[in-house]
This record gives C-alpha cells, sequence and structure tokens, in this order.
C-alpha cells in the first residue's frame, strides 16, 4: 500500500519539484517530506565502503524516543501537581489527560515554528532539511515550564533556530545547544515566566487563589535557595521522602526533567544504542557528586549541607546531562576532552546552584558554559597528542 | 577570601568582553588561531597586571584630591584627578612599549604573528579601562589592584582563546556569505555572553 502511494508520489508529484518544474524552488521542503515518511529511492552509486543503516534521522528518532518516557510522565506530572494544587481528587486518566491537554501545545509550537524556519532556510539556501531539529523540538517543550505563553515558545525557538544555528550553517556546525539556547533566551528575556513559585503548576498563576492550604509549587531547587524554614522540613512536610519523591518525579518542575527514573529509561535506550556518550554522562555525575561532597565538607549554609546524591536527583541536573551535555555536535569531540567536559559540567552545574541565589536551576548555564569551552578543549587535547606522538616518533626517526 | 573574591569576580562575573565589551578591536583581529589569542591574551594579562596598580599607586599619592598631603601640607586641598586620564594612559603606553621589546627579543615569532595589534594594546580599551575601572571601584590597597588587574587579563585572555577555538572550529561550516568573517564573530560573542552570564551575581 505504502509502497503504491510512495510510487504515485514519485511519478507524479516529484517532477513539479524538479529542475524545470513549477515548484523547482521548494525542492528542499519536498525531499524533507519524502524522506521523513518513505524510503528515499537513492541508493550509493559508486562503491560503498560503509554498511550501516544508521544515518541522521535514525539517530534522530532513538534520541526523540528516549524522551518519551519523560514526556509521558510529565503529562502525567502536569495534572498531578494542578489537582494537587487545587485539592481535587482525579484519577490516573484524567491527570494525564490534563496534562495532555497543556503538554501537547508546547509541542506541536516548537516542532511547527521550529520546522517553519528549517524549511525556509533549507528553500533559500538549496539544501537539504536535516533532521537534527526533531530532537531539540522535542527538548525545548521539555525543559520549559508548563505554564509559559506560547508564543514565547514560539519567539525562543525562533531565536535559537537562526541565531543559534542557522547563521552556523545548520544542523551540525552549531556551538551552543540549540534547545539551551532557547531556554536561557527566554529565561533571560522573561525571567517572571521562568522562575518562581507559580509557574511550575498549569494555570498557577491564574489560579494561585484556588490554591489549597498547604501546596507549595516552588521547585525543591528554590525551596533549597530560600532556606526560608530549613530545606529538608519544608520538602519534607510536602513531598514525603524527598529522595524518593525528586527520583520518581512527583514533585513541581519542568515539565520533562522531574522524573529521574523516566529519564534514566532514556539514557539507558542512549547507552544501548551507542549513541549517547557514557563518558560524558559518568563524568557528569562524578563532577557533580564531587563537588557536592566539596561543600557538605565545608557546609556554611544549609544549601551546601544538601547531601551530594540529592544533587543528583535535584532540579534538571539528570535531564540535562543525559539529553543536553551529550548532544555530539556540542560535545566536547575527543574522547579525553570527553571526560574534562562532562566532569567540569557536574561540578559547574551544582556550584551555580550553591553560589549564586539568583540561578537555582545551574545545569543549563553550566553546559551552555562548556559548549562555549568545548572547542577549547578539544583543541589542546589535540595538541597534546600531537605532542606525545612525536616525542615517541623521535627515536624510531634517529 | 577578599582576593580569591576579586580575582573571580573580576574573570567571569566583571568579565571585560562579556559584561563590558572592551577591547572588542584586537579581541575580533586577533582571535583567527588559538596560538595567536594566547599570545596576545599574556600580554593583555602582563600589561593590565602592571599598569593597574602602577595607576593605582598613581591615584592614591599624586592624583586624587588630598592625595599629595605626603607630599607637604600645602597640597592637601590639591585636585589633580582631572589629569588621571592623561597619566594612565602615559604608564600604559610606556609599558606597552616594554612589553613590545620584550616580546620582539624573547619571541620573535609570536611578535610576527601579533603583528600591529602589540602596539595596539596601547590603546586597547579593555587596558584603559581596568585602570578606570580601579578608580571607580576605589580598591581598599594596592594587593586589591593587582588583583583586580590580573583578574581582568585572566578573564580577557579566558575570552580570546574561547573565541579563537570557536573560530577554529567553524571555519569549515557552511555560515552564510553576508555573514561570513566578522559578523558571525559578533553573533558569538553574544551568544558567548549568555553563556557568561551564568555567574551573574555569585558572591564568594
Amino acid at each position: 500500500m505504502s509502497n503504491a502511494i510512495h510510487k504515485f508520489i514519485e511519478n507524479k508529484v516529484k517532477p513539479s519539484f524538479d529542475e524545470g518544474g513549477k515548484l523547482e524552488k521548494f525542492y528542499p521542503a519536498y525531499d524533507a517530506l519524502e524522506t521523513f515518511l518513505f524510503v528515499p529511492p537513492h541508493t550509493a552509486k559508486k562503491g560503498a565502503h560503509i554498511r550501516d543503516g544508521v544515518d541522521m534521522k535514525r539517530t534522530m528518532i532513538i534520541v526523540v524516543l528516549a524522551m518519551i518516557p519523560a514526556l509521558l510522565f510529565g503529562m502525567w506530572n502536569t495534572g498531578h501537581q494542578h489537582f494537587l494544587a487545587t485539592g481535587e481528587a482525579a484519577t490516573l486518566m484524567e491527570k494525564f489527560l490534563f496534562g495532555l491537554i497543556k503538554v501537547l501545545p508546547l509541542v506541536v509550537v516548537s516542532y511547527g515554528v521550529g520546522l517553519g524556519v528549517e524549511f525556509i532556510f533549507a528553500i533559500i539556501k538549496k539544501h537539504q532539511v536535516n533532521e537534527g531539529y526533531l530532537v531539540s523540538g522535542m527538548l525545548i517543550p521539555l525543559c520549559l515550564p508548563v505554564d509559559i505563553p506560547l508564543w514565547m515558545v514560539a519567539v525562543a525557538t525562533i531565536f535559537a533556530v537562526i541565531i543559534g544555528k542557522e547563521v552556523f550553517g545548520g544542523t551540525g556546525m552549531n556551538i551552543l545547544n540549540v534547545a539551551l539556547t532557547a531556554r536561557a533566551f527566554l529565561f533571560f528575556a522573561y525571567p517572571t515566566w521562568m522562575s518562581g513559585d507559580k509557574v511550575w503548576i498549569a494555570e498557577g498563576t491564574s489560579a494561585a487563589n484556588n490554591f489549597a492550604d498547604g501546596s507549595t509549587g516552588a521547585t525543591l531547587l528554590a525551596q533549597a535557595t530560600e532556606r526560608s524554614s530549613g530545606f529538608v522540613d519544608a520538602a519534607g512536610v510536602a513531598y514525603g521522602d524527598t529522595f524518593w519523591a525528586s527520583f520518581m518525579g512527583w514533585i513541581p518542575g519542568s515539565i520533562g526533567e522531574t522524573s529521574v527514573f523516566a529519564i534514566l529509561i532514556g539514557a539507558a535506550i542512549l547507552l544501548i544504542t551507542g549513541i549517547g556518550s557514557w563518558k560524558i554522562m559518568l563524568s557528569g555525575v562524578i563532577g557533580a557528586f564531587t563537588m557536592g561532597l566539596i561543600f557538605n565538607a565545608f557546609a556554611v549554609n544549609e544549601f551546601m549541607e544538601v547531601p551530594a546524591h540529592m544533587h543528583l536527583v535535584m532540579g534538571g541536573f539528570a535531564f540535562g546531562i543525559v539529553f543536553m551535555a551529550t548532544d555530539p555536535v556540542t560535545a566536547s569531540q575527543t574522547s579525553t576532552g570527553k571526560y574534562i567536559y562532562g566532569f567540569l559540567i557536574g561540578f559547574l552545574a551544582i556550584m551555580i546552584r550553591v553560589f549564586n541565589p539568583a540561578y537555582p536551576e545551574g545545569v543549563m548555564l553550566a553546559i551552555l558554559f562548556m559548549n562555549v569551552m568545548a572547542p577549547l578543549i578539544d583543541h589542546y587535547v589535540i595538541q597534546a597528542n600531537i605532542k606525545r606522538r612525536q616525542k615517541r616518533a623521535v627515536p624510531v626517526a634517529a | 577570601m577578599d582576593y580569591i573574591n576579586i580575582f573571580v569576580k573580576s574573570i567571569f562575573i566583571d568579565n571585560m568582553i562579556f559584561a563590558y565589551f572592551l577591547g572588542m578591536c584586537s579581541y575580533l583581529a586577533v582571535s583567527k588561531t588559538v596560538k595567536t589569542g594566547v599570545g596576545l591574551g599574556a600580554a593583555v594579562i602582563f600589561v593590565l597586571g602592571i599598569t593597574v596598580p602602577i595607576n593605582y599607586l598613581l591615584e592614591n599619592y599624586v592624583l586624587k584630591e588630598g592625595a599629595l598631603a605626603w607630599l607637604s601640607d600645602d597640597f592637601a586641598t590639591v585636585d589633580l584627578s582631572f589629569l588621571s586620564f592623561i597619566m594612565f594612559i602615559a604608564v600604559i603606553a610606556s609599558m606597552v612599549q616594554l612589553v613590545e621589546m620584550a616580546v620582539e627579543k624573547f619571541a620573535p615569532a609570536l611578535y610576527g604573528a601579533l603583528g600591529i595589534f602589540l602596539p595596539l594594546i596601547a590603546v586597547n580599551c579593555s587596558i584603559l579601562g581596568g585602570s578606570l575601572f580601579m578608580q571607580e571601584r576605589q580598591y581598599a590597597n594596592i594587593g586589591e589592584a593587582t588583583v583586580f588587574g590580573l583578574g581582568s587579563g585572566v578573564g580577557w585572555f579566558l575570552a580570546i582563546v574561547a573565541i579563537a577555538a570557536i573560530r577554529e572550529k567553524i571555519r569549515y561550516s557552511n555560515v552564510p556569505a553576508p555573514l561570513r568573517g566578522l559578523g558571525i564573530t559578533f553573533i558569538l560573542t553574544g551568544l558567548m555572553g549568555i553563556a557568561f552570564m551564568s555567574f551573574m551575581g555569585i558572591e564568594l
């Protein structure tokens, strides 16, 4: 069936997009849709050297699949937090449906706007539409608070795709992670929508007065920063066992980042398929844990006393280190560089978290900062390799 | 703790490039390769580390109102601060000459690579900016002024080396033709500025 449709499209629709056709200009758009929907008929023209089914489309789809658990859980949690805040009782399905209605528009806007920009650029620049945005388009809604207005998502997406990616030459050329660029843009441009107590719960800003007594919409990190009534007590009352709660994820936060459990499923998919770098994930966790231990050793204020293992499950750390730090384009390319890169992300993330009261979420900024530094790390790793090899080569030559 | 605070602050938070956009001309022009970037960055660290403390002494013992009181009581009301610009610039220019001679003697290859930009450090805004920030922020003693100068230099160094590495990486990227060269570098600098904003507000 699909074969027949494909044949029909190849024979009837394609000619108008080919050279000389009416819609020649829009060939990249046609090509993108064809590649996305069907297996394109082109084969290698000369002898193939590498036989592998992996291409960019498959890689990106696997990453998107890895994010599905976090997305589904995020939908459920959106509803869960909403009904918790208003004090209504709801079944699992009701919570999920409520979240679905809230989250789906964000995903649609992110994909629609982002892919729109990609198509326009591809048509102007006459190159193929790349699949790179499939991942960014999913990451953007997952790292935003659920109550954010849709037009802000659209503006941030346009900014991130054009300034963060297309001006550098498109997929694979960007310096900063596209999704993080969008998030940082929103964070600095509309700070009231990206932090505070109310934004993390759907309709929190409009329904603030209807909140049930004793429910708090602040994230764990915000509570820890405020240190108002002692971190452990406040969170313990609201959420029961805090470590377990933030591991499983029924706490307020950005859509996709609350559940470390769901993220770990994604991490497993990435690691088994070899798409995410275990070096970055491992060294990132070690870096964060080290910094947490250092803070525990000094423990000047209450935030510093937060146990190191808590840091790993709080906030967006797990989400950032699994899905964003491992972005193969913006991370370090060299193997040694990956260890350094990951370690510093973890280290800086916890440092910014604790030291910088204005930005409780340090992971985003730590990853952006290390994105900037990654080429430098690579440069020196490569230089060191060259030096070592030259030294080794001298006795042979002599 | 105070010294560390000033040092970290001047590197990351009050970064000359990303917070104040000072010293942009040589930052943009010499950042094509990491090697020249490192050379110029080192020169800036050196010059800032020397000129800021010297200008600090000038400011506190010659220029400020009442600074000449150590000479005799008659001068207690003299205010020479209107001379501070020209004095600072004179100090900076002579220091840069010194650095230039040293680099030419000891690292001729670097001297060739840096070209006109080494003498241009004399008019690099980040150097004069360092001295003027020192004057404005009124550091308590010469130690703090030195640490501030060195820290600002290290911040500038970090910025130019980071962007040089990125520019080496994107050399073969398919950047739209009108943006090639300086255009993309400006955009990059802005994006790097966002990344550096992570440190704003940190108090040690």
